[in-house]
């Protein structure tokens, strides 16, 4: 089975996260289609450290350890992002993206 | 056209994570969009599993599904957001931002069409357990793990610093 399958379909999953976060103006949605993206990117190292496994090579673990840390940034990332949007919400009763563009004043 | 079980497998998993990725986009409410994406973290474990990241697979289903999906829906519910109450993009922004995905998912398919990679075979090696995985991260890169440690700390604090009320 040729890694393009898997190509494809990570390049299809991150156009689709792309496509979430330039049409959506829920600050909540823009986050999980950042996650969708994340996912497609870690999906992707999966499917190489596998092609590369299959090659032969001992340190092919070493993609997998990668997308570990991808999950721990993406954690801690949530963690921060979500206090931000509920102090938003409380100070403006709002998740609007568009009512933070009073910060360029 | 002969297909085997992995290809039949991968073409279902591959069908249903698009279809729920394009719910998460395209439906009106957050809760309805939360679900959808707690779906396609499924079948993307799914897919780790057909790729031999079995240990991987459960810890994406404990880490997305169990803990940061289930903090999306805490912060949804507290908001109590509901459909009508979400303010529209104008329409020309919202087509811009479909063609402009679109536009790059072609660049990159036309990009990546005619690489030549080695294939996946279908015989499965111990790359993804645990024994493997362990003497990887603590032999190899015990420095960036003690490196995220102290960020999921400070994350931590940060977010414990923010959402407190001032006084």
């Amino acid at each position: 089975m040729p890694v393009q399958y898997y190509i494809f379909l990570s390049i299809a999953l991150f156009c689709i996260g792309v496509m979430g976060v330039l049409m959506r103006r829920n600050a909540i949605i823009i986050f999980m289609c950042v996650e969708l993206m994340l996912n497609a990117v870690n999906l992707l190292l999966v499917a190489f450290s596998k092609m590369w496994a299959d090659a032969g090579r001992v340190d092919a673990a070493g993609a997998q350890i990668f997308v570990f840390f991808i999950m721990v940034v993406a954690a801690a990332e949530v963690a921060v992002g979500l206090a931000i949007i509920v102090m938003v919400y409380r100070n403006s009763q709002s998740v609007d993206v568009n009512i933070m563009n009073r910060l360029k004043n | 056209m002969g297909m085997n079980l992995q290809q039949v497998v991968f073409g279902v998993l591959s069908i249903i994570s698009l279809i729920t990725a394009l719910g998460v986009v395209f439906s009106k409410s957050p809760v309805t969009s939360v679900l959808c994406l707690i779906l396609t973290f499924f079948t993307i474990a799914g897919h780790y599993v057909m790729l031999n990241a079995q240990f991987l697979a459960v810890v994406h289903i404990i880490v997305y599904a169990g803990a940061i999906m289930v903090l999306f829906l805490f912060v949804i519910m507290l908001m109590n957001l509901n459909a009508e109450g979400e303010p529209q993009k104008r329409n020309w922004l919202k087509y811009a931002g479909a063609i402009s995905g679109g536009a790059l998912l072609v660049v990159l398919l036309a990009a990546l069409r005619e690489a030549s990679l080695p294939s996946l075979t279908p015989e499965s090696n111990n790359i993804g357990l645990i024994a493997n995985l362990g003497q990887t991260l603590f032999k190899t890169y015990v420095v960036p793990f003690e490196v995220s440690s102290i960020l999921f700390l400070s994350a931590m604090v940060g977010a414990v610093v923010i959402g407190k009320k001032e006084h």
